[in-house]
């Protein structure tokens, strides 16, 4: 029989509602609310030893706190599984519940959740948990809770093997899982040949990615005019990278002033990027991120001016779904500060 | 062409007094075998032959080539043509026999940085196809006088020579079994099935130069440009590896000499379409390259009438642009295509998958995620050195533990990912 920890907010954990949302974590044996229906649908494959009960406001407003908290208790418990919600399409509950999965997974251990796919939680967490889709409010949980337990079940039975999101009734996770399949891969292809040269149906094992296409702006009719800005995925940081952007798979992006520097040297700045040979631009940081160049055009007045912040991450195997928030914030900022271009230099 | 394989299948490969063959025991005299290899190079320091078996605790690593041995019974040319003087006639035709279930394994200190591991059991074993054959694994170090590229050149001959000589002792051998592959000249061909869609193999080896080489008949693909060959060519080794690419997703030449979707080509060649023959193309860097290979292949394949292909990659990120292509103008040219590749989606499989893409994409064999991580067990033998583990493409600072077991990605297993379908991983969306 497997263990499980139950997380669930203050509404459902029979606390209150909304003026009970600044509920800390608490730790009750055995389940609670809707654990009573998992735990007896359950019955003699899984128990759920304890139920984590927490406010919605408070794990979001205290997000650091909380997941220590997690931590501590899935340390102490070692359970085999958490389940967290469902959370319908209650935002701050879905994040909590998403929040929890990736708690769970960074610890190796499996999380399965429940909540509406248009639920930021989904969307921002989908990587670390298993989620069944439920309807967008809690009406639907005489659905949501049965769909949870038989997921659960499949996963004690395959062993945590499950197989796709069609078979299993989960939400896609976003992710490329390996497996074996029963015939070879060359097997494979030519039979896939065959059902395509007969117009028959066949089903590519990798959808090709649809890459954006973005408009190119009309040009900037007078650049003496212009408010430049440069924006780089090189790496280039001010010595010392300051805010720790990884050398690969980058997390963040930075922002850094350049006010009042004519160039970069390599006594100022550096690169974070462990995709190429970074002795070229650490000797001269002016040759990933142009600042002596613009500089001059500037002096000169063929630009208007050079932006004083510029920004920057790693593009050394970055997911194409961090880079897209990166560069929506920061367009964002650029409009804001009312720079007319941006240079985009890569490596 | 006409091309008969005649398997012999090794039941027992073990050390003796004689380098001889019997009832299926290859037995091998050490100390003449040694002196042999040590002949093919004034600049060879040190030869060490050891054996590995299926489910023994021995890791090798790392591993440069794998090898099949064979030898020419019937007809003319000899394996693995074009390297000296003197064998430059072509090869697929005649009788070919093979030491079935024996490999020759090449290792020594590293040459390049994407080296591979084959562990004999354990978690490793199921990802490469060759912890099941019975491995005779040359230990080869060279002098200081040698560079990166003489080393390989160096490895790579006494790896082949290797199983050259070991593939004689089966010229004269009945075989135990036996099957006869044919194509025949183009307008034959075209006539002998002219009901049936005309198919191709659009073949890409890893040509990008530094250690990533692939040759034809003796020839540095990176030179070439794109051919035609009779599929029974590959049979006899007329592509051969000279890559030290990732692990995971270079085609050892094993895999060249029982080329898998040449192989599964001709299981309804006859029948469901008619297989014409193979274009082999290659994976440089340059943009102008690509373009040019690109578009001889899609005139190659019009020329030959055909209406549909395979397109198999070898590595991944820059040769995805080279798959891209072909697979664009293919469709373009109203030819249909099926894709073959592998994925590097991230540790955690989060990612997209390859570094290019197009709509006309819409049939793609994935051959696994090589980013994802496994841990192997330590072993009782480690033959070579695992002192590399974590420098090889897909190890990281720490990947080799003190107790000898290794934490790293699945690209640093000898064939994980093959990107010509030679074994069963694959990924899906989950």
């Amino acid at each position: 029989m497997i263990k499980i920890v139950h997380y669930i907010n203050q509404f459902f954990g029979q606390k209150g509602g909304e003026e009970a949302a600044d509920l800390p974590i608490e730790l009750v044996e055995g389940p609670v609310g809707p654990g009573t229906a998992l735990a007896a649908a359950l019955q003699g494959k899984a128990e759920i030893v304890k139920t984590i009960i927490c406010g919605d406001s408070y794990f979001n407003e205290n997000e650091e706190v909380a997941c220590m908290g997690i931590r501590e208790i899935l340390d102490e418990v070692q359970p085999d599984l958490i389940v967290a919600g469902p959370a319908f399409n209650a935002g701050r509950y879905g994040m909590a519940c998403g929040k929890v999965g990736e708690v769970a997974h960074s610890m190796g251990i499996a999380a399965i959740s429940g909540m509406y796919v248009e639920n930021p939680g989904y969307e921002l967490y989908r990587n670390f948990s298993f989620m069944v889709e439920t309807s967008n409010s809690a009406a639907g949980m005489r659905k949501a809770m049965p769909a949870m337990a038989q997921l659960v079940s499949s996963w004690i039975e395959k062993e945590g093997k499950l197989g796709t999101p069609e078979e299993e009734g989960y939400m896609p996770r976003g992710l490329r899982v390996n497996f074996f399949a029963e015939e070879r891969g060359a097997k494979r292809a030519v039979n896939m040949l065959i059902n395509k040269l007969e117009g028959k149906e066949f089903k590519t094992e990798y959808p090709m990615p649809v890459f954006d296409r973005v408009e190119p702006q009309p040009p900037v009719i007078d650049l003496s005019k212009a408010t430049i800005a440069l924006v780089t995925s090189g790496g280039v940081v001010p010595k010392g990278n300051p805010d720790h952007i990884e050398s690969s798979s980058a997390s963040k992006y930075g922002e850094y002033s350049i006010e009042g520097l004519d160039f970069l040297t390599e006594a100022s700045h550096e690169t974070a990027h462990g995709g190429y040979d970074p002795v070229a631009c650490n000797q001269a940081p002016d040759r990933v991120l142009p600042v002596d160049v613009l500089r001059e055009m500037e002096k000169k007045g063929k630009i208007g001016k050079l932006h004083n912040l510029f920004y920057t991450t790693v593009g050394n195997g970055t997911s194409v779904s961090n880079s897209k928030a990166f560069g929506a914030e920061i367009a964002m900022h650029l409009k804001n500060a009312g720079v007319s271009a941006a240079i985009l230099t890569s490596t | 062409m006409k091309l008969e394989i005649g398997n012999i299948h090794v039941k027992e490969l073990a050390f003796g007094e004689n380098t001889a063959l019997s009832s299926g025991r290859v037995e091998i005299n050490r100390e003449e075998l040694v002196g042999f290899i040590r002949e093919l190079d004034h600049r060879i320091t040190e030869v060490k032959l050891d054996i590995a078996l299926p489910g023994e605790k021995t890791r090798i690593m790392p591993v440069k080539d794998v090898i099949e041995p064979r030898v020419k019974a019937e007809g003319k040319g000899s394996m693995f043509p074009g390297r000296n003087g003197g064998d430059e006639a072509m090869v697929g035709e005649g009788r070919t026999h093979v030491l079935k279930g024996m490999a020759v394994v090449t290792t020594g200190k590293v040459v390049g940085f994407q080296e591979g591991i084959i562990d004999m059991s354990g978690a490793g074993a199921e990802y490469t196809p060759f912890s099941k054959t019975k491995n005779l694994v040359i230990t080869c170090e060279v002098d200081e006088t040698c560079n990166q590229y003489d080393h390989e050149a160096i490895l790579r001959r006494v790896g082949i020579e290797t199983a050259n000589k070991m593939g004689e002792l089966a010229k004269t051998v009945a075989a135990d079994d036996s099957r006869t592959y044919e194509t025949k000249p183009l307008l034959e061909q075209a006539a002998q099935y002219p009901d049936l869609p005309k198919i191709g193999y659009v073949y890409m080896l890893q040509s990008q130069g530094l250690l990533h080489d692939t040759y034809l008949y003796g020839v540095d693909v990176k030179s070439i440009v794109p051919t035609i060959l009779y599929p029974t060519e590959v049979m006899d080794g007329a592509i051969m590896s000279g890559n030290c690419v990732s692990a995971c997703d270079k085609n050892p030449s094993i895999v060249h000499q029982n080329s898998p979707v040449i192989h599964e080509l001709y299981e309804h060649h006859g029948t469901k379409y008619n297989f014409m023959g193979v274009i082999v193309t290659n994976e440089n860097v340059t943009l102008a390259d690509k373009e040019r290979s690109s578009n001889y292949v899609t005139k190659l394949a019009v020329q030959m009438g055909l209406d549909a292909v395979i397109v198999s990659e070898e590595g991944f990120g820059n040769p995805d642009a080279d798959l891209v292509m072909n697979c664009r103008k293919l469709e373009d040219a109203g030819i249909k295509t099926v894709l073959m590749t592998d994925e590097y989606a991230g540790q955690m499989g989060e990612s997209q998958s390859l570094a290019d893409s197009t709509p006309k994409g819409d049939a793609v064999v994935s051959n696994g995620n090589a980013n994802m991580v496994i841990t192997l067990p330590a072993m009782d033998r480690v033959i070579g050195h695992d002192v590399y583990a974590d420098m090889i493409a897909g190890g990281a600072e720490g990947s080799l533990h003190a107790d000898g077991s290794i934490t790293a990605e699945i690209q640093v297993i000898t064939g994980a990912t093959n990107e010509l379908g030679y074994h069963n991983l694959t990924a899906m969306a989950g």
